[in-house]
């Protein structure tokens, strides 16, 4: 903006004081002219003249946390970069238990649909840096998920909203306290009957006690729960088949047989951490153990599950009741069968899994998809009882959720209470429903009508944009709280850091609604706990909960419903076009589109980064003459969108899957205007995937950075793959496939290891491809991201990337992933060419990168045969923001423009092994270092360790008939080797 | 005697007629004729704001970092080296003609020798920007040097790019001496025919005393031969060492023995074919014909068939090979190149570095002076493709499908690339106005030896 536009430009103050003026005391009405007008927008923009700088190109947008940064003087950060001006004491003794250098680990929960997953949040001298798993946590058993990892960056994003607002100005927590006095004495006299909470998915048991407390005193007041990717299919499934809601889960430890119906337990699904652990588990082959489970899978969209079954059906998601219902008529688990002649699966694959499924009565299990139609949801039940798995793989709980609710018509009645100008003080708590709430319910315009909107949430969304009150929610690592798991076991959230800003957490808010202002987070939350703890020494309880990240024995126990019975009209195929709906894999609902590691990060399947598409399949790319990149117009019910088309083999034929999240305008630098926003199409119906659309070509392109363009491995032996029969039958055939130079060719003399050789191993029969390795590695070593504009020219810096190949017919390839990181070659070829040697040799057989000497040469990544080297071509990593300085690991350096690095096997963790076992006067056992994509790996397919130690679990893995060396054949005997990939497939289905 | 009367039937190598003075005067008026032609300052002013190009894309470069150019991973090395090869094989020539057909005793080098020298010179100074540039941290290249230093570090010597840094440097430093050298009797000439003072003084110290008693000449005759003798085996050692950053890697397209061989013949085959660019337009509008002759045109074109061919067969046995070795990889690699992405840039180059030169044979052809320079551009351009196709194909698909991508050269790239070509022609027109083009002492021993037979016919 030029000078003189500035001085022009009136501030926010002036703004205010006309406006207070023309409007008096009406001026609540007439926000959205306010907010409108160009005066207000040009305000704002000077009230934070430091940040909005245009992003008219790829390096301001890479270099989004820098121009941020300057915000953040805004927000009280200095405190932690400036010494006040008062005197000041050191720390002459240092806090307890607090070593400078010496990261310490704290047990809290991360929390996404309400469900938790424990982690253990590293802490260095107070400021959090990684999330890892906790491994006594029942839904994390030492792994996480993508979001749980990236979350960390969320808690340092400096485009989070920081202060209280009113009307976009800045505003004080006690202002809001008058507000709510005010507000609440109004109400007092009608029960508070226009008073409504709007929650996302409730099931803190604390926060739930408050909103009891609350409605308690306001009787006519009215609690809902909405988030867009909700559980509502489940519940209403479950009422079906039981007349209640309860949670299902499954023992994929005990299950022989698994089938999936069109979901993803891998990913997403309450519990997928833990089913990916015990099915990965059921997969590990060893010398001793030459048994698997089998998976089949009939899906819509690829997904990762589909990608690991050792059958896969491509089905229209419109056709999967279909063939549930055939499938529950043969297992005689209902008397209808479908109108299909042959049945949607053909008769030879259907007759199949019967079989297999019969055999294996008590040892099966059918999983539906949580985006499947309620009737699907019943069949399963079903059959899993017809099966007699109940008891064995499936288990029946309580529902977790504090109070369960079919989510679309909570949010249904809040709006049609809007209409009827029911609602006169609306409180959200999170969420973002004017983004997302049902397309056809119309929540923006009857938003309007409520006279007192108040928003708390992390960011300042579209949501924040339509309410009187934006109050910044506290990040789980800023604030106390609790949530249950998948299986109904609590855990406590307990804060590593203050608040970075003022923000508040959904207790306080309750709290001061419950005339309880000022109680701090902690005591309610304790409080809490002190009335259920009853028994027994509270202050220990308490404190195992905290240290355990768990509270023992608040996992529900099972109960036993009766099946309903139901009749199930006899179904038809789909027919014609259909278009899928599914959270994106890595932002979601949209809640993580300001978080730059998940952006960038290559969605499992489909590789795109930066954006959604939508996803068809080949065939259906050539019927309708369509290319990748080429935009769509997708017109449902007279509303209609565009998006750029991407194709996907393994889709479905004639179904179109549109992950939702993207779209997003108000969110912060990285995610605004990223993508198409889907949600227009969806309506309250609550179908995940609807027929009767129609689509147009279009002319338009638009770019989508993909990090993997091309899918076939050429024919070489990249992922060894081979049936477990075959495998049995002749286990040195992965060695076979390629031709392992003589070691002693080399013109170098050897390396030798006197002391430890580190070594890693990749169980490709493992891998699920779900790319939580990549964002643990992002997050452990400082690694940047660098922008849409950067990943379409290839540079993107991930040290760990996790190839996917397709495998035979493009209408159902078989999926391979393969993580690909350094492979700290014995014979490196990079270490050779490097001019200044800025990449040796270590004496324990790492391949060591001096960022300090490199000069940038780039030829050591020409000669990487694995091409894992990535270099800064630009300044990518954030030496400006000050949120980021807190977030980088001390313990990595952050790397300066021109320079190579890569995948160190987590040298910083070897090292800190190292001085802990020299301390304690022995040397390095096996387990004492746990990489970072090691320790967040659900299925536990990555083994790191000491190749000199015999008995070390690396080393015994390399000696199994399935490892092998990836390109092994050019001689630069890779320190990472890889475990062929075993498919299981039934007999009866195998071509000849 | 035979081979005496075969040259009398071809063209002269000097048109009858001329003296030790006219040469003198023709020569040496080039410099010393006060009125610049008009040619001079459009061409070096085009030369001048393309050099200012360069500097101004190297500055943005060190600004923002190498990310401005269009590489990436895979394809880590793009235009810059390219260029880099593509300048350091047209630097070939010059020392070429200079030192090795002066050891052959190869007359007709004598009028094209100085230019091509110089050629050389600004050539490598082109090549040498680029490698100095292309790095990612370019204030620290020093560290390729061996210097003692109190980090006890030492380049890794096992690297080619170590042996580039010797190549390069030992051929800059050679070249510049023998050219020098060579112009050392020039200068003297210079010196005594100039009118103003200041030329007098600067000539004067360039000529380092020369006053050409028997002593000097002798000094001369046998310090030019010995640098002659220096400077042959380096021709054939620079692209050596270039190729050998290609040829010491594992990439399939770069692993080959043929590299070595393969790379010189090209570097000549790119050289001969810049000269020939380069003399005939500067014969037409100085007027040189008399010196520059269609034999001399036609002998470089018969060295640009013979290299053309050396480099043919090169792409032919890279190909074999890669059928041969059986090597998944190579196989792919050559199928990649001839219809891949990049399948048009390959074409191209077989088109102009062998389908077009082979008009060479017809005799019609060598002797027109317009199909030849027609014919040289071409093969620059070809010389620069195949560089494109070595480099930027060779990396864009290799052995991981998963790492594939594209690469195109983006602005600065571009930018950079003809900011070279400037800084190329600035110094050559630079040349052209202050040294004699051609050497004046060495086209004086053609009179001779032409006056002298006539005398014996007498």
């Amino acid at each position: 903006m030029k000078e003189k536009d500035i001085e022009k430009n009136t501030t926010l103050t002036e703004l205010s004081d006309k406006f207070g003026q023309k409007y008096g005391k009406d001026y609540w009405r007439s926000l959205e002219a306010l907010s409108q007008t160009e005066e207000f927008q040009q305000a704002v923009q000077n009230e934070f003249k430091e940040s909005p700088v245009e992003w008219e190109n790829s390096l301001n947008r890479r270099h989004f946390l820098q121009i941020m940064g300057a915000s953040l003087a805004l927000a009280g950060l200095n405190a932690c970069t400036k010494q006040p001006a008062e005197k000041i004491i050191p720390h002459v003794i240092a806090p307890e238990k607090i070593t400078l250098g010496k990261p310490l680990f704290f047990a809290t929960s991360f929390v996404l649909s309400g469900y938790a997953c424990g982690v253990l949040a590293e802490s260095h001298e107070g400021r959090p840096t990684k999330i890892e798993g906790n491994p006594e946590h029942p839904a994390s058993l030492g792994a996480t998920d993508i979001f749980a990892q990236a979350s960390i960056l969320n808690l340092y994003d400096p485009d989070r909203s920081q202060v209280i607002k009113n009307i976009g100005q800045f505003s004080s927590w006690e202002a809001f306290l008058n507000l709510l006095r005010t507000q609440l004495e109004a109400q007092s006299g009608k029960n508070g009957a226009g008073i409504r909470i709007l929650t996302e998915t409730v099931t803190s048991p604390t926060l739930a006690a408050q909103l009891k407390t609350f409605l308690k005193k306001y009787p006519s007041a009215k609690w809902h729960q909405y988030e867009p990717v909700n559980r509502d299919n489940v519940k209403l499934g479950s009422q079906l088949a039981f007349g209640q809601y309860v949670e299902t889960q499954y023992h994929l430890e005990n299950a022989d047989v698994a089938l999936s119906l069109d979901g993803d337990f891998f990913s997403g699904m309450p519990g997928s951490l833990v089913h990916a652990r015990k099915f990965g588990e059921r997969r590990k082959v060893d010398g001793h153990h030459a048994q698997m489970n089998r998976l089949y899978a009939v899906e819509s969209s690829l997904t990762l599950t589909g990608a690991m079954a050792d059958h896969r059906l491509a089905m229209k998601a419109g056709d999967v009741l279909t063939f549930a219902q055939d499938l529950a008529y043969q297992l005689n688990a209902t008397k209808e069968k479908s109108q299909h002649n042959k049945g949607v699966a053909g008769k030879k694959w259907m007759d199949a899994l019967v079989r297999d499924l019969k055999s294996n009565s008590g040892k099966c299990v059918v999983i539906p998809g949580e985006f499947q139609a309620p009737e699907v949801h019943y069949l399963a039940h079903a059959i899993n009882k017809a099966l007699g798995n109940i008891g064995k793989t499936v288990r029946y709980t309580k529902s977790v959720e504090a109070s369960p609710t079919v989510q679309n018509n909570s949010i249904r009645e809040l709006t049609d209470d809007m209409k009827n100008g029911l609602v006169e003080f609306l409180v959200i708590l999170g969420g973002n429903p004017l983004f997302n709430a049902p397309a056809d319910l119309n929540f923006g315009e009857k938003l309007k009508t409520v006279k007192t909107r108040v928003h708390v949430s992390p960011e300042e969304n579209e949501t924040s944009e339509w309410c009187h009150w934006q109050i910044p929610q506290s990040h789980y690592l800023e604030s106390w709280s609790d949530a249950r798991a998948f299986d109904g076991a609590a855990s406590i959230i307990q804060p590593l850091i203050a608040p970075l800003y003022a923000s508040k957490s959904f207790h306080e808010i309750m709290a001061a609604l419950n005339d309880q202002a000022g109680k701090s987070d902690y005591e309610i939350v304790r409080e809490y706990w002190l009335s259920q703890l009853k028994k027994g020494d509270f202050e220990r309880s308490w404190q195992i909960a905290l240290h355990d990240g768990v509270v023992a024995g608040t996992a529900f126990p099972g109960i036993s419903p009766t099946l309903r019975a139901f009749n199930l009209a006899p179904q038809e195929a789909e027919k014609g076009l259909e278009v899928v709906f599914r959270p994106d894999p890595n932002i979601w609902d949209g809640r993580f589109a300001n978080n730059g590691w998940l952006q960038e990060l290559p969605k499992p399947i489909s590789k795109l980064t930066w954006d959604n598409a939508a996803i068809i399949s080949p065939a259906s790319a050539r019927v309708h003459g369509l290319e990748n990149g080429q935009s769509i117009e997708i017109k449902r019910n007279n509303t209609s969108i565009k998006a750029p088309v991407w194709i996907v083999p393994g889709q479905a034929n004639e179904t179109i899957t549109l992950y939702l999240g993207y779209g997003r305008i108000k969110t912060g630098k990285v995610g605004a205007n990223a993508g198409v926003n889907i949600f227009p199409l969806k309506t309250s119906d609550g179908k995940w995937s609807a027929s009767g659309i129609s689509v147009k070509a279009t002319k338009e392109q638009v770019e989508l950075a993909s990090t993997q363009d091309h899918g076939s491995m050429e024919g070489r032996h990249l992922v060894r793959e081979s049936s477990l029969a075959d495998y049995v039958a002749h286990p040195e055939l992965f060695h076979e496939m390629g031709h392992e130079p003589d070691p002693e060719m080399s013109l170098y003399p050897p390396y030798k290891y006197d002391g430890y050789a580190w070594g890693m191993v990749v169980d490709l029969n493992a891998c699920t491809g779900c790319n939580a390795c990549t964002v643990a590695c992002q997050s452990e070593n400082n690694i940047p991201i660098v922008g849409k504009e950067e990943t379409l020219k290839g540079r993107e810096m991930h040290w760990i990337r996790v190839d996917r190949y397709y495998t035979g017919d493009e209408n159902n390839p078989e999926v391979a992933h393969q993580p690909v990181m350094c492979m700290h070659c014995e014979d490196a070829p990079c270490e050779v060419v490097c001019p200044v040697a800025a990449t040796t040799h270590s004496d324990e057989g790492l391949n060591e990168m001096t960022y300090n000497r490199c000069v940038g040469t780039r030829y050591c990544s020409n000669n990487c045969p694995y091409k894992v080297r990535r270099f800064n071509f630009f300044k990518y990593a954030d030496y400006i923001t000050e949120s980021a300085k807190l977030m980088h690991n001390p313990d990595v350096t952050v790397r300066f423009r021109g320079v190579m690095e890569k995948c160190t096997y987590c040298v910083q963790r070897i090292s800190s092994a190292r001085i802990k076992a020299k301390k304690e006067d022995r040397s390095i056992q096996d387990g004492d270092i746990v990489t970072a994509c090691q320790q967040v790996c659900p299925t536990d397919a990555i083994i790191f360790g000491d190749i000199n130690d015999e008995n070390s679990r690396v080393a015994k893995a390399k000696a199994e008939h399935r490892d092998y060396g990836l390109l092994a054949e050019l001689g630069t005997r890779p320190r990472t080797s890889y475990l062929a990939k075993l498919r299981n497939p039934n007999p009866e289905l195998i071509e000849s | 005697m035979a081979t005496e009367s075969k040259q009398k039937n071809q063209a002269p190598l000097i048109e009858p007629g001329h003296t030790f003075g006219s040469v003198s005067d023709k020569i040496s008026s080039l410099v010393l004729n006060k009125k610049t032609p008009t040619f001079w300052f459009i061409g070096f002013g085009i030369s001048f704001m393309l050099m200012n190009l360069l500097l101004l894309a190297i500055a943005y470069l060190l600004f923002k970092g190498i990310g401005i150019w269009g590489v990436n991973v895979p394809v880590a090395w793009g235009f810059a080296i390219i260029n880099l090869v593509w300048w350091i094989g047209i630097g070939h020539a010059g020392t070429l003609i200079s030192a090795i057909l002066l050891l052959l005793r190869q007359e007709w080098r004598t009028s094209i020798n100085r230019f091509a020298e110089a050629m050389t010179l600004f050539a490598v100074s082109a090549a040498g920007i680029f490698p100095l540039i292309h790095t990612g941290r370019p204030w620290l290249d020093y560290w390729l040097i061996p210097y003692p230093n109190t980090m006890a570090l030492w380049p890794n010597f096992r690297s080619p790019l170590v042996w580039d840094v010797f190549a390069i440097s030992t051929y800059a430093t050679v070249s510049l001496l023998f050219w020098y050298v060579g112009l050392v009797p020039d200068f003297a000439t210079l010196r005594d025919r100039t009118k103003t003072t200041g030329a007098k003084i600067i000539y004067g110290v360039l000529s380092m005393g020369w006053r050409g008693s028997a002593v000097h000449w002798h000094r001369y005759e046998t310090a030019y031969l010995l640098l002659a003798g220096l400077a042959t085996p380096l021709v054939i050692s620079v692209h050596t060492v270039v190729s050998f950053d290609f040829a010491m890697g594992i990439v399939p397209g770069w692993h080959a023995t043929i590299f070595p061989p393969y790379f010189v013949a090209g570097a000549i085959y790119a050289g001969f074919a810049m000269v020939l660019t380069l003399a005939i337009p500067l014969r037409k509008v100085y007027g040189l014909q008399d010196f520059i002759t269609m034999r001399h045109l036609k002998n470089m074109a018969k060295v640009m068939l013979a290299t053309g061919l050396i480099v043919a067969y090169g792409y032919s046995v890279e190909a074999f090979t890669a059928w041969y070795s059986a090597t998944e990889y190579e196989g792919f690699m050559i199928l990649n190149r001839m219809t891949g992405p990049y399948r048009y840039v390959f074409w191209s180059l077989i088109i102009c570095n062998v389908a077009v030169p082979q008009l060479l044979w017809i005799s019609k052809v060598q002797n027109s002076v317009v199909g030849l320079f027609i014919i040289a551009m071409f093969v620059n351009v070809g010389m620069w493709l195949e560089r494109y196709v070595i480099v930027i194909t060779s990396l864009h698909r290799d052995f991981l499908p998963s790492s594939w991508d594209m690469y195109s050269g983006t602005f600065w790239d571009w930018a950079t690339y003809i900011g070279s070509i400037g800084l190329f022609l600035t110094l050559m027109f630079l040349f052209l106005r202050v040294i004699p083009s051609i050497s004046i002492f060495e086209m004086k021993t053609l009179v001779i030896g032409r006056g002298d037979k006539k005398e014996d016919k007498k």
